[in-house]
């Protein structure tokens, strides 16, 4: 049964984290049965304090056919990464 | 609650009107578990024994305070596996058999309905360990409700078959609700020293409920059950031969196996 449900992908966020993560996905016939399905089953040991639930089939992926195109490019420029900055102790999340 | 409380009721009063929710409870987790291996998908099947868990849970502490409140010296497990089903305490609504997905969707309405209106006053006890059961349960129990309340209304506003079902449990359960809401001799005693709510307030916010979620589910609500329909007595220790059946099962381990620990 649950074949024919669409698919939902979930995403939660850890009581110590800042963003939602994606965890997994579920089946379910309507946003809120894949959210309770979420908390079911990926919230049972306190994983989390939200839930955000998409259908799957509303994410646009890129295609890893153009994996080259879209990525190459900025492997040879490692000047983006702030690898060169002191932080400072003050600033908890960069 | 009265603002003048009369005497506390004798222990044993006490330790058999937390025997009827222990039970109630326990009876109850054990029906939702029989689904385990059998729920419609996998993500159901944790969600029912979600609720199961949690009913278990509450059911543990109730059990393990009638046996205080007894002072005979026996254990939870003692009570919930060691006794005869003429013992158990349980409304009778909890041990009908899953007939199917909406029976049980509907038997679970009309209890989880049940178990809000009800921790929601004893929350308010002068009881204290009453209160703090209930202060505990309430959450898993509004979540309770809105989990099958969501099924009743997927349902009931579903496909034809689907609601052709829930029309059938509906028609088939209700019949067991008046107990639920009836009081006798140790309901009053519990209100009338404070210790729990009393009886026409459970009922009112047991009712307003139930409308809720069936005006969600488009189903219309059943005439109340009438003078003539025998009120079931479940809760004083008499039930059918489908708790018999139950506590055969849920209790197989331990009568086989004595004192086993797991």
């Amino acid at each position: 049964m649950s074949s024919q449900w669409p698919l939902y992908e979930v995403f939660i966020r850890a009581r110590s984290g800042l963003e939602h993560k994606h965890v997994g996905s579920v089946h379910a016939v309507d946003a809120r049965m894949a959210v309770e399905h979420a908390r079911d089953v990926y919230t049972r040991r306190q994983e989390g304090i939200s839930i955000w639930v998409v259908r799957s089939s509303d994410i646009v992926a890129s295609d890893p056919a153009e994996a080259d195109a879209l990525f190459e490019p900025a492997r040879d420029k490692i000047y983006r990464h702030p690898t060169f900055y002191d932080i400072p102790d003050e600033v908890k999340n960069l | 609650m009265s603002a003048a409380p009369d005497a506390l009721p004798a222990p044993a009063v006490r330790a058999r009107y937390v025997l009827r929710l222990a039970d109630t409870s326990l009876v109850l987790a054990q029906r939702l578990s029989e689904w385990i291996g059998r729920a419609p998908a996998l993500e159901e099947e944790l969600g029912l024994a979600n609720v199961a868990l949690d009913l278990l849970g509450q059911a543990r502490s109730l059990l393990t305070y009638a046996a205080e409140l007894e002072g005979r010296g026996r254990s939870e497990d003692d009570l919930a596996y060691l006794r005869e089903p003429d013992e158990f305490l349980s409304a009778t609504l909890a041990e009908q058999p899953n007939r199917d997905f909406a029976a049980a969707i509907v038997r679970q309405v009309l209890l989880d309905a049940f178990q809000m209106a009800l921790y929601e006053g004893l929350a308010r006890s002068e009881d204290s360990r009453l209160a703090q059961i209930a202060t505990k349960s309430l959450p898993e129990t509004r979540y309770h409700f809105r989990y099958s309340a969501g099924w009743l209304a997927r349902l009931g506003d579903g496909t034809e078959e689907s609601r052709r079902r829930v029309v059938v449990a509906l028609e088939d359960l209700w019949r067991f609700t008046g107990e639920l809401i009836a009081s006798d001799e140790i309901d009053e005693a519990m209100a009338a020293a404070g210790l729990a709510p009393s009886a026409s307030a459970v009922a009112a916010r047991w009712s307003a409920l139930v409308s809720e979620a069936l005006e969600g589910a488009t189903l219309e609500r059943p005439p109340a059950v009438g003078p003539d329909t025998p009120v079931p007595c479940g809760r004083r220790g008499e039930h059918s031969e489908h708790l018999n059946q139950l506590l055969s099962e849920m209790q197989h381990l331990p009568r086989a196996h004595p004192g086993t620990r797991w």
